[in-house]
């Protein structure tokens, strides 16, 4: 998989959850995705940015953009906090540790083409979306 | 600090939401609008949210809890102007906004309004009559 562009974007104020939302919508429109399919994205990126700061203790989001054989937008959130103790629970809807709806894992996997997780108590977590032109 | 403008006309308020709000600014217009509500007796609150590019799960969460503060403070609350990738995405999402009236727009959100206060005041008075 060809990766055309990379770059970093820190998660560590709520400010940064706004460019979070900013720069994945740029990206996504400047690949040409469709308007509900940026809306999707960066509305699984501002979920998972808010878990980042929220339940990470903040962390930082890696953007990348793929071309060929596909197009597409994968974007990576990056954390060393406190890790989530059982994943499958977690990304169930309705489980919130925090004072949401619990809906930001589960919601998050459901706008996206790829979703991966990795967490544990020493690491933190890892949560890898791709969405696919 | 930025602020989100809430205008009064007779006895509704009206709010157009045209930045990318951030948490605490969400959480900052909920409590403006309660106190709003509370000070001035509004019957009906009217949301324009048509700027708004995305709603993710804080947002809904605030626009459903200002519904139901409002409701509680006996005043109607309309969401008006969602776009449709918005829509399709908030149901994706897993939230389909119980308990919050929508309107397609403002004019059509006005008529709501002033509908639903009036059935209310007919449910109050009528009884008398």
């Amino acid at each position: 998989m060809a990766v055309v562009s990379s770059e970093t974007i820190p998660v560590v104020s709520e400010p940064d959850i706004v460019m979070v939302r900013r720069r994945v919508r740029e990206e996504s429109l400047r690949l040409g995705f469709s308007l509900v399919d940026q809306t999707k994205v960066v509305t699984a990126a501002s979920e998972l940015a808010r878990n980042t700061l929220i339940h990470g203790g903040g962390g930082y989001m890696d953007l990348i953009t793929l071309n060929g054989p596909r197009v597409g937008l994968r974007l990576t959130f990056n954390d060393k906090g406190p890790g989530i103790p059982d994943v499958q629970l977690a990304l169930r809807d309705g489980f919130t540790t925090g004072t949401g709806l619990g809906l930001g894992l589960g919601g998050a996997k459901r706008l996206v083409n790829e979703f991966e997780i990795s967490s544990s108590a020493d690491q933190g977590t890892r949560v890898s979306i791709t969405r696919w032109k | 600090m930025e602020k989100i403008p809430i205008l009064r006309m007779g006895e509704f308020l009206l709010v157009t939401i045209q930045v990318d709000m951030h948490d605490r600014l969400a959480i900052a217009l909920q409590d403006d609008l309660t106190n709003r509500i509370s000070q001035t007796g509004a019957r009906g609150v009217l949301i324009d949210i048509s700027s708004l590019e995305i709603v993710d799960s804080f947002i809904g969460r605030m626009i459903g809890n200002i519904a139901a503060m409002s409701r509680v403070l006996d005043a109607e609350t309309v969401v008006v102007g969602m776009q449709p990738a918005v829509a399709i995405t908030l149901v994706e999402l897993g939230m389909s906004l119980p308990g919050v009236k929508t309107a397609l727009n403002v004019d059509a959100g006005m008529e709501l309004l002033r509908q639903s206060v009036n059935d209310n005041k007919e449910a109050e008075y009528g009884s008398r009559i």
